[in-house]
């Protein structure tokens, strides 16, 4: 553990809200619009963390804890989490494990803070948002598997130590399919519509309708996060191996992950949502590409 | 340095006697004094699960093995019994389960209603005394025998309230099954003493080509208790029908006999052929996705619960699966992690399974209704219960800082290191890893719903508005449950090392290279902890943001509409359906729609039923047909007694007969 | 060389897996036509002394009957029944694929035990020719829709395709040719039959064609 390892977890939370940023002002470019100031969400932000709020009376603890305990399993995983070739402050075989369970540890709060407010939006939020996850994790794990073989380690920084030694044709599955992913959890383009306005149509958006002030802080904040947590574990399959200077491969991962947010942008811009019985095979079909990845791996 | 065991199978023995007499002195006493026989159950079992609980927490810690045998007059049977780490380790579960589930049952029956307390109680202790038996046993015959009692026990259970139909036809369906697991075992003791021509374990030997065969034998008979798929028929009737605490007990321990038997199977067999580890490894997995996939079908709280158990096991099995290829493959490593992960998982599913078992008897003693459907709101009215469940319900989904998350996360590392492998051995490994996380997926979706359904959003029944926190005799082995998820999952690194000696009896002696400090990574509780810490301080933070700002309460916002009603809300049938409907192929749900028809719809209804698919499509025609063809055999049944006697005597001469002839 | 094989037989997978969950008959069409298009290459490639005439008369013939030909009569087939564009199938979409993820497992599994008389030009061509044969057979067996079936008749043939270029070597030109002859016909007379049963009954799902066994309802 260096001083880069120390470092990522705070450029993390400090330099997530900026991807949302990014992403707004690349399909502001797209649709020939100024867009929203790049630093919109730490304004968004500031706004948000001085405001009282307000709470429906059928909520409970669960519904304030909900924000909360999401927010705190992203910054636990950021202790996991190597970027690019920056290892991991904390990491251990099988961490990736914890990485994923720690992701579902957040969702699981944010989908009982949802059905929490008796809302049927909400409802209907946390039933979409459940039903994808089903097909999310094994894919995400999937992945994963496919890394460990391909680089022999059973840890994160392990594998993302050096560039995956992977034929090009597997980097290129387990790229793509972890790139569902990553539009998939993140509920962005072709799984969820962010600039939607029409409830009936969200999945993530719907299920905080209710936060305000504070929590909805925390929720925006969470939200960027999960952009960077999952980014990272893109990131870190592109090239350049270790520079051998940490604060240079540190700032590689995060050149990345603007690249990956700019693309992320470009797809939202071009690509229209597909049908919610669609997401289903896209999300088995992310699964499809890694274990196929995975099996490309035997020999 | 292992530790002679006999003054902790004294201990445990004595715990025997107390429940025995502590149960026939209630039954006795039921007939004149309600009062007394209650005191006289919960006295005796409450007093054996201490000593019972203390004795394998000492025979575990300090590997103590042993055992003693008493004189007992039964051809091949001997009254033998032994500890080591794993009896021991089944036990602790056992007795802690059965304790706290006794403590519940002292207030969960109060009005008994004109019911002999001491019936309960006598069938209560019974059952604890002869599942800790069945653990204990070292000699075919003994094992059988509590066994049985076991199983005759629970069923007497199952059937407490037999004035209820269904509770008579789950209690047929549970005997029939559990008969038809031990028929199979009975086969695999004859083989397996037949060499020797002695019952006891220790001189068992499997005759040489057939451990394949017998181990099958054994994993039908043992799965059946177990509750694997598709055995696991009697499971979603039993349990729902059976009072919640012993829904909880047999759930939470007694189907764990089933595992027991089979990892003392493997104890006292040796080497078993690979395909073995393979078949198990594939049930584990099929049991686990169909059994969570059952569950999110269900309305009924309890029978969501009992499908649960069949995930649970089957998690259980491919761990067990994993660390039997790993003894097979020659991998240490993997068989560490597999074995510590399925046996842990035994402890923690008793753990979260009991406490979700009370909570939904405190649900149903709360509002008289366990259809999920029915309920909601419960958080706010039954705090304490609320809190103890969303435990559970975290726990079994298998998520952290709960004990879910530890047995799981070494089933996972066990299944990543078959990974680094290549071929086949590799392809088991994707396969663990995918269908683990595939449960864990459905898993929480289903616990979302039975959360969020039952205990938030507004009640959707008179009842469930109604509902008071249920008294402290129910609501403290509920926190109790829900403080030990915690501490397991917290501190599992120590727990795991406790487990050493029973997963060393199973995979062989642990070596692990590259970790030397124990299987379970000591970083992995230091990021837990770091969660934990991390959501005080942000509660903290919030607290002072929040302090001195205006905090309003208002409606739930529905797009500005201002009067919502409690039936707008999301129904279960409605948050599970894109799922159910996904799996229609499997689940097979029946479905009664009355679609809104006009401009103007007056009313619509729509129902579904997931029956059970091994039950509708293997079991039932099944039965149908063996009815049809033993219908050949009626005339043998004149209905009077001179001809029941006649056919006894004709057996006997033609036995004597042949056996002296030949 | 192997490079480029891997690539057309990662190709050859993912057009199965995407056929698995195409619900669009106009869609699966093309997909089995680019599936045929692409095998042609594969005796090209598939071949260790250079090219011969036999690989390049086999494969361009093969690109061109199932590139082009096929295709073009299902099409016809599609637009004279108007059959209805979305497949009913007997097993979803998403389980369909699901299968198709285990089914690939297998045929690595299997594809890692089969002892064969030569080493294969890639390691992944026998397990992604078992696939693409499960994969035809799968689509013959869940889907409803005649032309389906067919698709999966020349998915199958596909993978017998790909199975023989392990063959190569030896003399395979004759059996691989009577094969796809046995297709070419086994198409020629479903697209007319096809066009036939729908003028008779105004659909072409082949469950109903149950309807016409004896004693049926």
């Amino acid at each position: 553990m260096n001083a880069a390892s120390s470092l990522h977890p705070v450029l993390a939370l400090l330099l997530a809200p900026l991807l949302p940023g990014v992403i707004n002002r690349i399909k502001a470019l797209f649709g020939g619009r100024r867009g929203p100031p790049l630093l919109q969400l730490y304004f968004d932000l500031w706004k948000l963390f001085r405001k009282g709020a307000v709470y429906s009376r059928t909520t409970t603890w669960v519904f304030r804890a909900g924000p909360l305990v999401n927010f705190a399993c992203l910054v636990a995983a950021l202790a996991l989490l190597p970027l690019g070739r920056v290892a991991a402050p904390v990491s251990f075989a099988g961490d990736l494990v914890l990485l994923a369970y720690l992701l579902g540890l957040g969702r699981f709060a944010t989908v009982a803070a949802a059905l929490d407010t008796g809302s049927s939006f909400e409802g209907m939020g946390a039933s979409r948002e459940v039903q994808f996850a089903v097909f999310a994790e094994p894919a995400l794990l999937a992945g994963l598997a496919a890394l460990a073989h391909a680089t022999q380690s059973l840890s994160l920084s392990g594998m993302y130590a050096a560039w995956p030694a992977a034929t090009l044709p597997v980097l290129a599955l387990l790229g793509a399919g972890l790139f569902i992913l990553f539009l998939a959890e993140n509920c962005r383009m072709p799984v969820d519509d962010p600039n939607t306005h029409l409830e009936l149509t969200m999945i993530h958006e719907v299920m905080v309708l209710d936060h305000g002030g504070v929590d909805f802080g925390f929720v925006l904040w969470g939200s960027a996060l999960k952009l960077w947590v999952l980014g990272a574990l893109l990131a870190g399959l592109l090239p350049p191996p270790a520079t051998g200077h940490p604060l240079a491969d540190l700032a590689v991962g995060a050149g990345w992950l603007l690249a990956l947010a700019a693309a992320t942008g470009a797809v939202e811009s071009v690509m229209a949502r597909v049908r919610l019985l669609r997401v289903p095979q896209l999300l088995v079909g992310a699964g499809v590409l890694c274990a196929l990845g995975l099996l490309l791996t035997f020999r | 340095m292992p530790a002679d065991a006999s003054i902790h199978l004294f201990l445990l023995l004595w715990a025997l006697g107390v429940l025995l007499i502590s149960g026939v002195a209630s039954a006795l006493a039921g007939r004149w004094s309600e009062r007394t026989s209650v005191v006289l159950g919960i006295a005796g079992a409450g007093m054996a699960c201490l000593a019972g609980l203390a004795a394998a927490v000492a025979g575990l810690t300090a590997r103590a093995t042993g055992t003693i045998m008493l004189p007992w007059r039964i051809p091949y049977g001997a009254f033998s019994l032994g500890l080591d780490s794993l009896s021991a380790f089944f036990l602790i579960p056992l007795f802690l389960l059965s304790g706290l589930a006794a403590v519940f049952a002292s207030g969960y029956f109060r009005p008994w209603n004109e019911r002999n307390p001491g019936r309960f109680w006598l069938f209560y202790n019974l059952l604890v005394a002869s599942m800790a038996l069945v653990v204990l046993a070292r000699n075919g015959v003994l094992f059988l025998v509590a066994w049985e009692a076991m199983s005759l026990a629970s069923f007497f259970l199952v059937t407490f309230d037999d004035r209820a139909a269904d509770a008579r036809e789950a209690g047929w369906i549970y005997l029939v099954a559990t008969h038809v697991g031990t028929a199979f075992l009975i086969a695999v003791f004859i083989l397996l003493g037949r060499e020797s021509g002695s019952q006891e374990f220790s001189a068992y030997a499997v005759p040489a080509g057939s451990a394949g065969a017998l181990f099958l034998l054994g994993l039908l008979g043992f799965g059946t208790k177990a509750g694997l798929f598709p055995l696991h028929v009697w499971l979603p009737e039993a349990h729902p029908a059976a009072p919640s605490p012993v829904s909880a007990v047999m759930s939470g321990v007694m189907i764990k006999t089933g595992i027991y038997g089979i990892v003392r199977m493997l104890a006292v067999m040796g080497a078993v052929p690979g395909w073995c580890a393979w078949l198990v490894l594939a049930i584990g997995a099929v049991s686990g996705v169909l059994g969570v996939l059952f569950a999110l079908a269900q309305h009924d709280l309890k029978r969501l619960l009992a499908y649960h158990s069949v995930e649970n096991v089957g998690i259980i099995t491919l761990g067990l699966g994993l660390g039997m290829l790993g003894v097979h493959y020659g991998i240490p490593a993997v068989a560490a992690l597999g074995f510590a992960g399925g046996l842990l998982h035994v402890l923690n599913h008793a753990l979260f399974k009991g406490l979700l078992f009370l909570g939904a008897g405190a649900v149903a003693h709360a509002t008289g209704t366990r259809d999920i459907e029915r309920l909601g709101g419960l958080l706010k009215r039954m705090p304490w219960t609320g809190a103890a469940f969303l435990a559970g319900a975290v726990a079994i989904c298998g998520l952290p800082p709960f004990n879910g998350f530890a047995s799981e996360f070494l089933i996972y590392v066990g299944a990543f290191r078959t990974l680094l492998a290549n071929g086949g051995l590799a392809l088991g490994g994707l396969v663990a890893v995918v269908a683990l996380a595939l449960i864990g997926g459905l898993a929480a979706a289903c616990f979302a719903k039975a959360f969020g359904i039952v205990f938030q959003g507004e009640p959707r029944s008179p009842a469930a508005a109604a509902a008071h926190e249920v008294p402290r005799s129910l609501v403290a082995p509920m926190l109790v449950l829900a403080a030990l998820c915690l501490a397991i999952g917290l501190g599992a690194g120590a727990v795991v090392r406790a487990l050493d000696p029973a997963v060393a009896q199973l995979a062989g002696p642990i070596v692990m290279s590259d970790a030397p400090r124990g299987i379970f990574p000591i970083a992995l509780g230091t990021v837990l902890a770091l969660l934990v810490a991390l959501t005080l301080a942000l509660a903290w933070i919030r607290r002072r943001l929040l302090a001195g700002r205006s905090v309003r309460a208002a409606v739930t916002w529905d797009c500005g509409y201002a009067a919502p009603t409690a039936s707008m809300q999301y129904t279960a049938t409605g948050f599970a359906q894109p799922l159910t409907n996904g799996a229609w192929a499997i689940l097979q749900p029946h479905v009664e729609a009355r679609l809104p028809q006009g401009v103007f719809p007056v009313s619509a209804s729509f129902e579904s039923h997931a029956p059970d698919v091994a039950r509708a499509n293997l079991y039932d025609p099944l039965f149908r047909r063996l009815a049809v063809g033993l219908g050949w055999f009626r005339w043998l049944q004149q209905g009077q007694v001179h001809w029941y006697v006649l056919y006894i005597v004709v057996v006997l001469m033609v036995l004597l007969a042949w056996a002296l002839v030949s | 060389m192997s490079g480029v094989i891997e690539i057309i037989l990662i190709f050859l997978i993912l057009a199965n897996l995407i056929l698995l969950g195409a619900s669009r008959l106009r869609n699966a069409i093309r997909i089995v036509a680019w599936q045929g298009l692409v095998l042609g290459l594969m005796p090209l490639l598939a071949h260790r002394d250079g090219l011969v005439w036999a690989a390049i008369l086999l494969g361009a013939g093969s690109a061109g009957i199932k590139g082009f030909v096929f295709p073009a009569l299902l099409n016809r087939a599609l637009r004279e029944t108007q059959a209805s564009r979305e497949i009913e199938p007997f097993v979803g979409y998403v389980l369909s694929l699901l299968a198709g993820v285990g089914v690939l497992a297998l045929s690595v599994w299997f594809g890692s035990r089969l002892p064969l008389p030569w080493p294969p030009a890639s390691n992944l061509l026998v397990p992604a020719g078992m696939f693409t044969v499960w994969t035809g057979l799968f689509l013959i067996v869940t889907r409803r829709k005649a032309i389906t079936q067919v698709l999966g008749y020349v998915v199958l043939e596909n993978g017998i395709f790909t199975l023989g270029m392990v063959l190569v070597e030896a003399m395979p030109l004759l059996v691989e040719l009577g094969v796809l002859l046995d297709i070419f016909v086994a198409v020629f007379v479903m697209g007319i039959i096809v066009f036939n049963i729908n003028r008779e009954f105004d659909h072409i799902d082949s469950d109903q064609l149950a309807a016409l066994k004896e004693g049926g309802p």
